[in-house]
């Protein structure tokens, strides 16, 4: 053929030479795929084009279609009869979402975001994607790119949502790694928290969204494959759900020209990282937060006019995933000369497949093409015809008159064979720490040094970065307190300004728990991101759930069964919980493969729960800061020893076994009965247990709100027998909550609560003291809030 | 009568919403007004009382903060512009507006710009990169200064706003200074919370560094206000970072100077 378009000799090609075709072309297709494709064209008499090829290996991508979490597995569990698993999704994940059939759930796992509903005028629309592999290679432009594109799904959902919250969180290898430890052809963990910030920071600042939540992690496994979470709150008017593609629409790209940037994002996301990915420099995409701003104002004003009748974003995959999407049910034929480019010489597929940013599809009627234009010419944005939908059924592309792809949508779409994987889960066994508790000991250094610990220690310096007051809608913030420094633990923002009805969006990650067994990890992820809702003031019956895995290479056993675990908890505590699952995405194969010396890196494996909660009054909420001494402080809901995978081991070197459990009958009624007497007004602060235990969240609350506290840890209630001070003062158990009430609300609280484990463990003082009481009635901890918040801010100041 | 207010928007612009509901609740009239509506003479700046330049990143503040949204200001809406000046109407540039106001030269507009026809106008201060060299997001205080500013007439003596830019360092030559406190032109400084001995007040409280604690200013006749913290984002107490702490007032600091502006109309335009 001619043109720039070439043909795959595929018909008659041995398995070697299949697999030699996939691997060359940076495809990711898997033999089984290529022989599929081969059935399929050998039918046909012909060979694939290149751009026929290259549109199969987008669409058929993990990263697009996430063929693991639908493939079949057959799990096995040491002493358990190997199980058959037909998809992960369906089974763990969408299941869980249709057994709790919450009625306002609008729009679930179909749309580029989850629709819930708001009021009643408006529904909200959240995601949470990741942009790993990217912002491992180039940390600015991945990371900018990485919000930009959540922030277009959010955009490409229903007819278009306004965005309105960011929320981001990143994992990163230790700060302080020696350069001579760095793997080969890995950036330091350093420079890539430093870029991927900058990323978020410059992107969301210039789209005018408020990035109001989020958390930052590390750990050693994630320096050569850093992880980047980016999550978008939408609000979308309730009329404005539903999409639909006629025969005859005009498909319509808007936004930005296509250039060579970002040609096989998918399929090389679908990969794991090694040595050389860093010369991979076409695959990072290349951000526009202004092209991007320009297209909001356009295309909302378009939505409000009803000019077209669907929208998606250009993500992965380009204009082949966006068009063959919003065509699949009728057809669609587009002509690639007719797409505005950067700069001449770009092959038909390359221009086909570039995920160059900042680019929307939307589907118009013809009598509505002139409206449409005029729109988009007043908000100095370029709107192109490249052609129409169609009722064929095929993908038809052409490029100078000449067709270059004919594909049957229905191939293309339902002709991805099913996956066979094995995984297994063998329990594995640490050594177990034991307390230190002794006649003399003291843990005021263990609170000062865990607080000084990166994964706890202030992220002020980065949420700073951020505008998070930009939209004039943000009423609680993510940092509180007496001097606006303390760490909230979520964000409310009034989509609507001056109206009184919020959203609640915080998260919860527990990687370390993993190290234990990815089961807990999970429960323990949904765990904390519902408690992080209630601390505020939210409900577990009105909050929604996202779910993001970041896991290692599931063609492994082992790594796959980790991911069976972490699913079958999703299930498990989600339907307890009564909280669906609305969106959910995952990244896969985040290993790094030294090409010299053989080894191979995994992540840990990584589960991102992200929580939605609609609030009828924001004039309920509270925060985590104490609010005047006198006041008492009470612990909520069982204490465990349950240290296995917590920070107090971590410090010590230890992982040990016994990784926090989740109690749901208990954590339901704790949860609910909370959330009723902070919505009724008996509790003036709160705040979850989370990492460090009750001794952490105490120093948080007293340091935020400028005030002493004095503990006496005989009065925390407790599942089991614990006999040592360490363990009560830092185990991470679940459900539980530290809150601050005020000496006239105590009988009220005490009885609303009769029916929960709690206990009042001290009380707010007026000098700067933070002392602990042990069993033994011996001060273990004696020092003061200003020392703790000291320890807490400097480490990540700068 | 209602005042109008023109909200200028530009691509980048991303204040203009809370901007807008800030003019509507201090009792105007609004519309969002693309500049190419105005430069196409679609509409007609001169059909409003109040211009507000709203916070932003108008084109990406490429080449630095504001400059291109000014430039296009100066070259394709002088005319109507100068008139709109000229009328004694009002101009507000918050934040990226107020960065706009400056590289136009409205602000400080020392000496009598409007006589000097077919001279360009001359920028003479300049918002710079913030001394923390990165975008901050906080809330500051800030102690009102005696001045003929519209838009403060009779407010309270200490407001608390947020800021949220990279370049809000007000930077001019001594000279100018002089004239802008002479001329009693600075409207707001940043309160110096944590040393009242020391006369220059310290990082975070000046949250950028700027000279003179200048955080915003009016020309000599008060009618034109810029300033870098943001009072469309305290409008009510719900807003404020420690409502769930402190007994404040329902209204929000930010609100009167909206309505000064409404009120100035009302009075000078009936």
């Amino acid at each position: 053929m001619s043109n720039n378009v070439n043909e795959f000799q595929i018909l008659n090609a041995d398995d070697d030479e299949l697999m030699r075709i996939s691997r060359e072309g940076t495809l990711s297709l898997n033999l089984n795929e290529m022989q599929t494709i081969q059935t399929h064209f050998r039918s046909l008499h012909r060979n694939p084009t290149d751009v026929e090829l290259e549109t199969i290996a987008q669409t058929w991508s993990e990263h697009c279609v996430h063929k693991t979490f639908k493939s079949l597995i057959l799990y096995s569990e040491e002493g358990k009869e190997t199980e058959k698993i037909d998809g992960l999704f369906p089974t763990y994940i969408q299941r869980a979402t249709d057994d709790i059939d919450k009625p306002w759930c609008v729009s679930v796992f179909i749309d580029n975001a989850g629709i819930i509903e708001f009021d009643d005028t408006y529904n909200l629309v959240f995601k949470v994607e990741t942009h790993n592999h990217p912002s491992a290679i180039e940390p600015y432009g991945g990371a900018g790119t990485g919000i930009g594109g959540v922030i277009r799904d959010s955009l490409g959902t229903g007819l278009g949502a306004k965005p309105i919250l960011n929320t981001d969180v990143f994992c990163f290898g230790m700060p302080d790694m020696p350069y001579d430890e760095l793997p080969k052809g890995t950036l330091h963990p350093k420079r890539v928290f430093k870029g991927v910030v900058a990323g978020v920071r410059d992107y969301g600042n210039r789209m005018g969204i408020p990035t109001a939540n989020g958390a930052i992690l590390f750990d050693t496994r994630y320096t050569a494959n850093p992880l980047v979470f980016c999550g978008n709150v939408g609000v979308i008017p309730r009329n404005r759900c539903d999409k639909s593609v006629e025969p005859g629409d005009l498909v319509v790209a808007v936004g930005g020209r296509t250039g060579r940037d970002g040609i096989h994002g998918a399929t090389f996301s679908s990969a794991e990282l090694d040595d050389t990915s860093e010369n991979l420099g076409s695959v990072v995409q290349i951000g526009n937060p202004i092209m991007e701003k320009k297209i909001v104002d356009a295309l909302l004003q378009a939505r409000d006019r009803n000019l077209y009748r669907s929208i998606t974003d250009c993500g992965a995959g380009g204009f082949s995933s966006a068009v063959g999407e919003m065509g699949e049910d009728t057809g669609a034929e587009v002509h690639l000369e007719r797409i505005p480019l950067k700069y001449d010489g770009l092959a038909p597929w390359e221009i086909w497949l570039s995920e160059a940013q900042e680019r929307m599809v939307i589907a118009v009627p013809p009598e509505n093409i002139q409206e449409l234009k005029e729109i988009c010419e007043s908000e100095m944005v370029e709107a192109t015809v490249l052609g129409n939908f169609t009722d064929t059924h095929r993908l038809q592309v052409f490029y100078e008159g000449m067709i270059v792809a004919d594909l049957d949508m229905e191939f293309l779409h339902k002709g991805l064979p099913q996956h066979i994987k094995k995984a297994e889960w063998k329990p594995p066994l640490h050594q177990e720490m034991q307390s230190q508790d002794s006649q003399t000991k003291d843990y005021t250094d263990d609170l000062l040094r865990l607080l000084a610990s990166p994964n706890i220690a202030s992220k002020e310096s980065v949420i700073r970065q951020y505008d998070h007051e930009v939209q004039g809608g943000m009423v609680i913030k993510p940092l509180v307190g007496v001097e606006n420094d303390g760490p909230s633990d979520a964000c409310i923002a009034t989509p609507v300004i001056g109206s009184e009805k919020g959203v609640i969006v915080a998260n919860g990650i527990n990687p370390k728990y993993s190290d234990v067994d990815p089961y807990l990890s999970a429960a323990s992820a949904i765990d904390e991101a519902l408690r992080n809702i209630i601390a505020v003031g939210g409900s577990i019956e009105k909050t929604a759930l996202l779910d993001n895995f970041c896991w290692g290479n599931p063609d492994k056993p082992d790594r796959l069964g980790e991911l069976v675990r972490a699913a079958k908890a999703c299930y498990d505590i989600a339907t307890a919980y009564g909280t669906p699952f609305i969106s959910g995405k995952d990244s896969l194969y985040n290993e790094y493969h030294d090409t010299t010396t053989g080894e191979q890196r995994a992540i840990p494996s990584t589960l991102l729960i992200s929580a939605i909660c609609v609030m009828p009054d924001i004039q309920k909420a509270i925060t985590m800061d104490v609010k005047s001494a006198g006041n008492l402080i009470y612990v909520v809901g069982n204490t465990y020893a349950e240290l296995g995978g917590s920070h107090y081991f971590g410090l010590h070197g230890y992982i040990g076994n016994t990784a926090p459990i989740v109690r749901t009958s208990e954590g339901k009624l704790t949860m609910q009965s909370l959330s009723k007497v902070i919505n009724n007004g008996l509790v003036r602060s709160c705040h979850d247990c989370s990492e460090g235990g009750i001794g952490v969240a105490a120093a948080e609350m007293a340091f935020s709100g400028g005030y002493g506290i004095e503990l006496n840890l005989a009065n925390i209630p407790t599942g089991e027998n614990i006999t040592s001070d360490d363990f009560l003062l830092f185990s991470e158990s679940n459900s539980r909550f530290l809150v601050e009430i005020n000496a006239e609300n105590i009988d009220a609280f005490e009885n609303r609560m009769a029916n929960i484990p709690i206990g009042c463990i001290g009380a707010i003082s007026d000098t700067p003291d933070f002392i602990v009481t042990g069993l033994s009635g011996k001060q273990i901890v004696d020092t003061s809030f200003d020392k703790l918040k000291s320890a807490w801010q400097t480490p990540l100041h700068s | 009568m209602k005042p109008k207010v023109c909200i200028l928007r530009t691509a980048g612009t991303n204040c203009d919403t809370e901007t807008d509901v800030a003019f509507q609740l201090a009792g105007a009239e609004t519309d969002l007004v693309h500049i190419q509506q105005l430069i196409s003479g679609k509409t007609s700046l001169l059909d409003y009382q109040i211009l507000a330049i709203p916070g932003g990143f108008s084109y990406g503040d490429d080449i630095s903060a504001g400059i291109l949204l000014a430039v296009e200001m100066k070259h394709k809406l002088r005319s109507a512009l100068e008139q709109f000046v000229s009328d004694n109407k009002l101009i507000i540039g918050i934040c990226n507006g107020f960065q706009v106001l400056v590289r136009t030269g409205l602000l400080p507009g020392i000496g009598n710009y409007s006589s000097q026809e077919n001279t360009e106008i001359a920028q003479q201060t300049t918002l710079a990169m913030n001394t923390s060299s990165r975008f901050e997001c906080r809330w500051v205080d800030l102690v009102t200064q005696q001045s003929p500013c519209v838009f403060t007439k009779e407010i309270q003596s200490s407001i608390y706003l947020p800021v949220a830019h990279a370049e809000g360092r007000f930077t001019a030559s001594t000279d100018v200074l002089t004239e802008l406190e002479e001329n009693q032109q600075i409207v707001f400084r940043y309160e110096n919370r944590t040393n009242s001995s020391s006369d220059k007040t310290d990082y975070p409280n000046n949250p950028n560094g700027s000279d003179a604690d200048i955080a915003g200013i009016c020309d000599s006749t008060g009618r034109i206000f810029g300033l870098m913290p943001h009072p469309e984002r305290y409008l009510t107490k719900w807003n404020h970072p420690r409502w769930t702490r402190e007994n404040l007032p329902e209204e929000g600091d930010g609100l009167a100077i909206f309505r000064n502006a409404v009120e100035y109309v009302q009075v000078n335009f009936a």
